[in-house]
């Protein structure tokens, strides 16, 4: 019975994403694409986040740090004439994954708020790395000439052809999030979450745990941050800003933690509210400021934990 | 003789001016179920937690199976063979009774940078933990989260989670604690079935536990062993009863 409701639920949200570009198309409204591929594209931001602060507990509070080493990437290559996507994205995910292991060597030896700090501070670091130098547009960010280029296969100042590029992606990485959770790999992030003593008297020394789980967390998100370059053309430090981070993590906080479906969900929620709000009122940040708060307060496993189907077994 | 498993020596823990374990010497045969007594802070937990490598001793060296681990770290001796119960029990409550063993099963099954295969349908790991829970009679409990376990399943549960990294040396730390009779009973029970082919070391206050399952008994008063012996050469040691037993005689 749970079984198919979760069937039921995935199914429908593949058909809608799916069938949205020609729906929107008919009705002469091509600006829901765009806001749904940026949905998109923040949701593989936040799935590869849950996966260290939803499954490993690691609250990282400079998960934008990626998304901005996965953009300049793309602008800075792009930058220096190399186009083609074929060497841009592996890049983007590398580099991340660099990064990301230099910075949860360092901070997750630390814990609880020690760790949140260490976090912030490195990607305030990268931030003002990317305000400081002028080459690449200061603070005024820089504009991308031409699109990540894949040998013609896809066109991706096509909106609708990029649009599905960023949709198989992102459920690719749903999927992939989700099976690292189950795997052996996934039980001990989540087991050293749930009692570390306990886990280090079992013989697991989760540090090593939770540094893979970091890095891969990082280059998932180095590839968003690719996909946000390509989306906007633009890059910009504002990818790196400390209140990016924070919306990545509301995203998977209100979607459901530790959940599959959390993050799209949360993405969802967060930026078709503040589309909406912002299209009402300037003063936007007002209203959704105390929704996010009661949602948090009344939905504690998310919306994850209110759909029917959207919950994990 | 030297066919010790544990060989401790001049053990020194300090917490501040306390001298919680004040120069430990202490030997275990293999095979040997050694229980170690003594009032509330003697020192008993703080002497079991630098066997597991929870806690970093002063100074002094632990050997074990002619090694000398003191430098290693709790997940290191764990996979040596040191494997330990807690005095508040210590468990994963957001998991199954059966994912809790199958943690266990996992954790000595070589590393876990296995990414894509599902842990929990994985044959090689579940099957084993069952017949561990089975060994705690737990085995009709194995879907239950741990959490919603009785407390006596719950130091049952962890039990198993000992055995089932199939230790050199197991360390309970009061595993009848908390309990009530006939929870307590079962547990001394199990215990009872696993002396002679588990070596064991058993801090306990339950003095009926303790005399029934001991092949030999330390005592510990205000961090130093002040007698080590049989039931009965401890029963009749004066210096024991009069620190301990508390018997005038």
């Amino acid at each position: 019975m749970r079984e198919r409701a979760r069937l039921v639920f995935w199914a429908l949200l593949v058909a809608a994403l799916a069938l949205l570009p020609p729906v929107v198309g008919a009705l002469q409204e091509p600006f829901y694409v765009e806001l749904v591929r940026r949905v998109m594209i923040f949701a593989i931001a936040a799935a590869s986040l849950n996966l260290i602060l939803g499954y490993g507990g690691l609250v990282s509070f400079g998960h934008a740090a990626y998304l901005g080493i996965g953009g300049y990437a793309v602008g800075i290559l792009s930058f220096y004439g190399m186009d083609s996507g074929w060497l841009q994205w592996p890049v983007a995910v590398g580099a991340s994954a660099l990064v990301a292991l230099a910075i949860g060597a360092v901070s997750i030896r630390a814990s609880g708020m020690y760790f949140i700090m260490i976090t912030l501070a490195f990607t305030q670091m990268l931030y003002y790395l990317g305000i400081s130098i002028e080459e690449f547009g200061g603070d005024d960010g820089m504009r991308i000439k031409a699109r990540s280029q894949f040998s013609g296969l896809i066109d991706l100042a096509d909106p609708v052809a990029s649009y599905y590029l960023v949709l198989v992606l992102m459920f690719a990485t749903i999927y992939l999030v989700h099976r690292i959770a189950q795997s052996r790999f996934g039980m001990v992030l989540r087991a050293a979450k749930s009692n570390e003593r306990r886990s280090r008297a079992l013989g697991f020394a989760p540090y090593r745990y939770r540094l893979v789980a970091f890095t891969i967390a990082g280059a998932l998100c180095g590839l968003a941050g690719a996909l946000l370059a390509n989306h906007t053309s633009f890059i910009t430090p504002e990818f790196m800003h400390w209140t990016r981070s924070g919306e990545i993590m509301f995203m998977v906080i209100l979607g459901g933690i530790a959940t599959s479906a959390g993050p799209l969900l949360g993405a969802l929620a967060l930026l078709v509210a503040e589309t909406l709000l912002s299209g009402w009122t300037e003063h936007w940040q007002v209203i959704l400021g105390p929704l996010l708060i009661l949602s948090v307060l009344f939905f504690r496993d998310g919306l994850a934990g209110v759909l029917p189907g959207a919950r994990d077994e | 003789m030297n066919d010790m498993l544990l060989e401790v020596r001049g053990l020194s823990k300090s917490f501040g001016a306390l001298r919680a374990c004040d120069n430990i010497n202490f030997d275990m045969h293999e095979g040997e179920t050694h229980a170690v007594i003594g009032p509330n802070g003697a020192g008993k937990t703080t002497f079991i937690s630098q066997l597991s490598g929870d806690l970093r001793p002063d100074s002094g060296t632990i050997r074990f199976a002619g090694e000398n681990v003191t430098p290693l770290q709790a997940p290191a001796r764990a996979q040596k063979g040191f494997a330990r119960s807690f005095q508040i029990t210590s468990i994963y409550r957001e998991f199954t009774a059966l994912d809790n063993v199958a943690l266990a099963i996992q954790a000595h099954a070589g590393h876990s940078f296995r990414f894509w295969r599902p842990a929990r349908s994985d044959p090689a790991l579940r099957e084993p933990a069952r017949r561990y829970l089975d060994e705690v009679s737990l085995g009709e409990r194995a879907s239950a989260l741990a959490a919603n376990l009785s407390h006596g399943e719950q130091r049952q549960l962890e039990v198993a989670m000992a055995l089932a990294t199939k230790p050199r040396l197991l360390l309970l730390d009061e595993p009848v604690a908390g309990m009530g009779t006939e929870e307590s009973q079962r547990m001394v029970k199990l215990l009872g079935s696993l002396k002679g082919r588990q070596t064991m070391i058993l801090v306990e206050h339950d003095m009926d536990a303790v005399f029934s399952l001991a092949d030999r008994i330390s005592v510990l008063v205000y961090g130093r062993i002040i007698a080590t012996g049989t039931p009965q050469e401890i029963r009749a040691n004066p210096e024991v009863r009069r620190a301990y037993l508390g018997e005038d005689a």
